[in-house]
């Protein structure tokens, strides 16, 4: 996968964690997902369509997930709730809509987010599209941003 | 100043409405999409709307249409406040009628700035 395809969604990444979070997510080198998928307790997904098709997903584990949207919207959330999964969600959501802006050229559209919740569930991705693993640590925990992104052929 | 604060996510609505708290904005109401938002400024007279994109039912850039082409709600400030970052979706919504335009993520700050510019 081209790298100018991933690196959009680490810049977003970064810049929303820094500026929403008040925290510096470190990255690791991302790496090609394997089967079996990742296993996770909270995702946020967000899909891609128009220009490029697929998704991108960050995915918690619930502590992250807590100190997270904790320290996002400035309230001490200690369960997995309702707000949570909205605060989740809209991280994915800014996520990707600033990472659109740098692969503008490819008139990309995103979804409306979606949330799964559940201990060491997975989230399966086409097989058909790479899908690379962006691995974080900050000040939260880990987490992982999964870019799953192709370009769609303009006929 | 009475402000509509609209966006699906009942999170950035709580960070917005606490920004919102800490720079001495505490009128403040909120709607959940674009069909909410349209009700809401038929009814009730707002000095200003902060208005997400990216909603189900109506999309913000659909209810900043509608509140323009009232002509009781015509002159309604409306600062965008979404996600939608490139150039060409940020020029759709001035011509749209946005009176002004935030990105997300964003910081206090930059609300701050936006709210000073209406005066």
């Amino acid at each position: 996968m081209r790298s100018e395809l991933i690196n959009p969604f680490l810049k977003a990444t970064m810049s929303t964690f820094q500026t929403m979070v008040n925290t510096t997510p470190q990255p690791s080198a991302p790496y090609v997902k394997a089967e079996p998928s990742l296993s996770h307790d909270v995702s946020g997904i967000i899909g891609l369509s128009g220009g490029a098709k697929g998704a991108v997903i960050i995915s918690f584990p619930t502590k992250t997930a807590l100190s997270t949207v904790s320290s996002f919207i400035g309230l001490n959330v200690t369960q997995i709730d309702a707000d949570v999964t909205d605060a989740v969600g809209e991280l994915a959501n800014i996520i990707a809509g600033a990472a659109k802006a740098d692969l503008a050229g490819l008139n990309v559209t995103i979804s409306l987010p979606s949330v799964v919740v559940g201990t060491n569930h997975k989230v399966t991705t086409p097989k058909d599209i790479p899908s690379i693993v962006i691995p974080f640590a900050c000040t939260h925990g880990e987490f992982v941003v999964e870019v799953c992104i192709a370009v769609v052929e303009q006929k | 100043m009475k402000i509509l604060l609209v966006d699906d996510s009942s999170t950035m609505r709580r960070i917005q409405k606490n920004t919102l708290g800490t720079l001495g904005f505490t009128d403040v109401d909120e709607a959940e999409d674009g069909q909410d938002a349209v009700s809401k400024v038929g009814k009730t007279t707002y000095d200003l709307v902060l208005m997400d994109w990216n909603m189900p039912n109506m999309t913000g850039i659909d209810a900043l249409k509608a509140i323009r082409a009232n002509p009781a709600t015509a002159k309604v400030p409306v600062i965008m406040v979404t996600s939608e970052s490139e150039k060409t979706r940020i020029l759709e919504a001035i011509q749209a009628g946005a009176t002004n335009y935030i990105v997300k993520p964003f910081t206090p700050d930059v609300l701050k700035e936006k709210l000073d510019a209406l005066h």
